[in-house]
């Protein structure tokens, strides 16, 4: 049987010295990843639904000491607008994603179908920004969308500020292209025969082939639009426009500190649930990323 | 046919279509990529505050910049934090990823929760270590090490122990997504390899030492490279938990360029300094890549 195995083998997990410590192994583990995993989120719904003092005198008691505060979830949503924060963060997240895919896409339709004499000069020029660190155009792409070149227009305080720039990822062109170059050319062969021209093979067959990539690419970018700090700061000066991210250090300098953790805890729910849901894609997506990179 | 075949493929490559579909990926990169790099090289030698007009002053910012005593501090506090998250980030997930390996199918419960700190946004898993790191006797951390007799620490508050903290936090955030990748380096290595082994009478230690380990070491060095350039950009952390104190004890060179661009308005020094970290980043993985080129291939 050589199908999976690990450095142990069979006979191996059969030995007492090597089970027992195997087993013990197994059980300290898993543990200490529930502590560090689900041990914030739980915490922070224990003290979401607790009165302040709880979570200041004995913040390891397990169970809120007298009435349990449901209240302060709602107040957070409603008096503290996590609510409302929450649904900027959406929409960022949403035109993040709609920008990425039509960025990756027809990129990579160019690049791994349609190959032009020109495709070989613009896949170097793409991938040659993935050596660039990003710390060299933070400055300069915030003054570009103070003034976007040529037709002049200040994008900061619209959501345009924070859809576009995400998309120029080389990395989300690159695994999509490559997952492209996978579709059998004699699809492509087959759909021209039968007539069909370069648009209708990019959106009845190159896109429908291609969900799961398109899956991975929008996930990523929903994750990582959602986990953005700095940027939205920078741009997004206007209160109504900002997402929970940019909002909650400064509702967490105003707010008392039941209602602070019951925020923190409503904006960790959503990405939580998200992954728990789509666990398969997102893992999928970071292994990707491990064998791009490598 | 297949001559008719051939002259519409060709057709399809060369014509209008290909332009077309490149125009998203074009202006995309354009204004938001390729042009804001050219930009940052050639502001790095302006003098330019957005009102008067943009002054040529040669290498007068890096002047400026590689004078700062801030600099030098920063500087330092960068490489004492990247040092610090490679003595603690990098082993965890290594030692993870290859007991999880061994878990076989039981391994996703493992890896789900190990994951979600990744999933965690940084400003939410920020303010809640902030909230652990209490320097009270009451504070999580302080009552948890109380009951083994330690502390209570002042964390956040001691220059001494702050930018320690702040890599406590940001190894907890981290080490999930190096685990996953990991993983998927190991779930390559071929059965047949280890059962050699162990025919020639090698040791389940013998056998972690000589089939597994090799078997990452490309994958690690990549690694490595990946999380020195990423430390050496940390900003998030410092800003939310510290804002760049105590006493100076947690401002990073990404801090202070922030400083230098949005809080004094000098942008020809934020410039200077991100370019100058740029290149010593760049000559950092070309160093790194001619130094362990030898034992990356085999």
């Amino acid at each position: 049987m050589s199908g999976e195995r690990g450095a142990l083998s069979d006979s191996d997990r059969r030995l007492t010295r090597i089970r027992v410590p195997f087993v013990v192994g197994q059980v300290v583990v898993l543990v200490g990843l529930l502590i560090a995993g689900l041990g914030p989120l739980l915490w922070l719904l224990k003290a979401a639904i607790s009165p302040t003092q709880d979570s200041i005198r004995s913040p390891l008691a397990w169970f809120p000491s007298g009435q349990v505060q449901w209240g302060n979830l709602a107040t957070a949503w409603q008096q503290g607008h996590i609510g409302y924060y929450l649904g900027n963060t959406a929409m960022i997240a949403a035109g993040t994603a709609v920008a990425s895919l039509i960025v990756c896409t027809t990129a990579g339709y160019v690049l791994s179908v349609l190959r032009p004499r020109w495709g070989a000069v613009l896949s170097g020029a793409i991938l040659a920004t993935l050596f660039v660190p990003h710390i060299v155009s933070l400055v300069p792409l915030y003054l570009t969308v103070l003034k976007v070149p040529v037709v002049h227009a200040n994008l900061t305080n619209t959501f345009w500020a924070v859809w576009l720039p995400p998309a120029a990822s080389a990395f989300n062109v690159l695994i999509v292209k490559r997952f492209f170059d996978s579709i059998p050319r004699e699809y492509f062969e087959a759909a021209r025969i039968d007539g069909a021209g370069s648009i209708r093979v990019f959106t009845s067959l190159v896109l429908p082939l291609s969900r799961p990539i398109l899956g991975v690419v929008v996930l990523l970018s929903i994750i990582s639009s959602w986990k953005d700090y700095l940027w939205p700061l920078l741009v997004l000066t206007n209160p109504d426009l900002q997402p929970v991210s940019v909002a909650l250090p400064k509702i967490a300098k105003v707010t008392e500190l039941n209602i602070q953790l019951a925020g923190l805890f409503l904006a960790l729910l959503i990405p939580v649930l998200l992954f728990l849901v789509f666990q398969r894609a997102f893992l999928r997506g970071v292994g990707l990323s491990g064998g791009i990179k490598a | 046919m297949p001559s008719s075949g051939a002259e519409l493929l060709r057709r399809l490559r060369n014509g209008v279509p290909a332009v077309l579909f490149a125009l998203p990926v074009l202006l995309i990169f354009l204004v938001f990529s390729w042009g804001p790099i050219v930009k940052g090289l050639v502001m790095s030698v302006q003098q330019t505050n957005l009102i008067d007009p943009v002054k040529w002053v040669g290498l007068e910012n890096f002047r400026y910049v590689l004078t700062d005593p801030a600099v030098g501090q920063a500087s330092l506090n960068t490489l004492w934090f990247t040092l610090l998250a490679l003595l603690f980030g990098f082993p965890v997930p290594v030692l993870l990823a290859m007991f999880l390996s061994e878990l076989r199918g039981r391994s996703w419960l493992y890896t789900m929760l190990a994951y979600l700190p990744v999933i965690t946004p940084p400003v939410v898993a920020i303010l809640l270590w902030r909230f652990f790191y209490d320097p009270s006797p009451n504070g999580m951390f302080n009552t948890i090490l109380g009951h083994v007799g330690l502390g209570p620490f002042l964390w956040l508050d001691s220059p001494g122990s702050a930018m320690p903290s702040i890599v406590l936090e940001a190894t907890w955030a981290g080490a999930g997504n190096a685990v996953i990748i990991y993983l998927a380096a190991l779930t390559s290595v071929r059965a047949d390899l280890y059962e050699a082994a162990e025919l020639d009478g090698a040791g389940v230690v013998r056998r972690v030492w000589h089939v597994m380990l090799p078997h990452l070491r490309s994958v690690l060095l990549l690694m490595l490279l990946l999380q020195v350039i990423g430390t050496m950009q940390l900003f998030t952390e410092p800003l939310l938990f510290t804002g760049g104190g105590p006493q100076g004890s947690t401002m990073t060179i990404l801090l202070l360029i922030y400083n230098y661009a949005f809080v004094n308005g000098d942008y020809g020094a934020a410039t200077a300094l991100s370019v100058l970290l740029a290149l010593g980043l760049a000559v950092l993985s070309a160093v790194f890549q001619l130094a362990t080129r030898g034992w990356s291939t085999e």
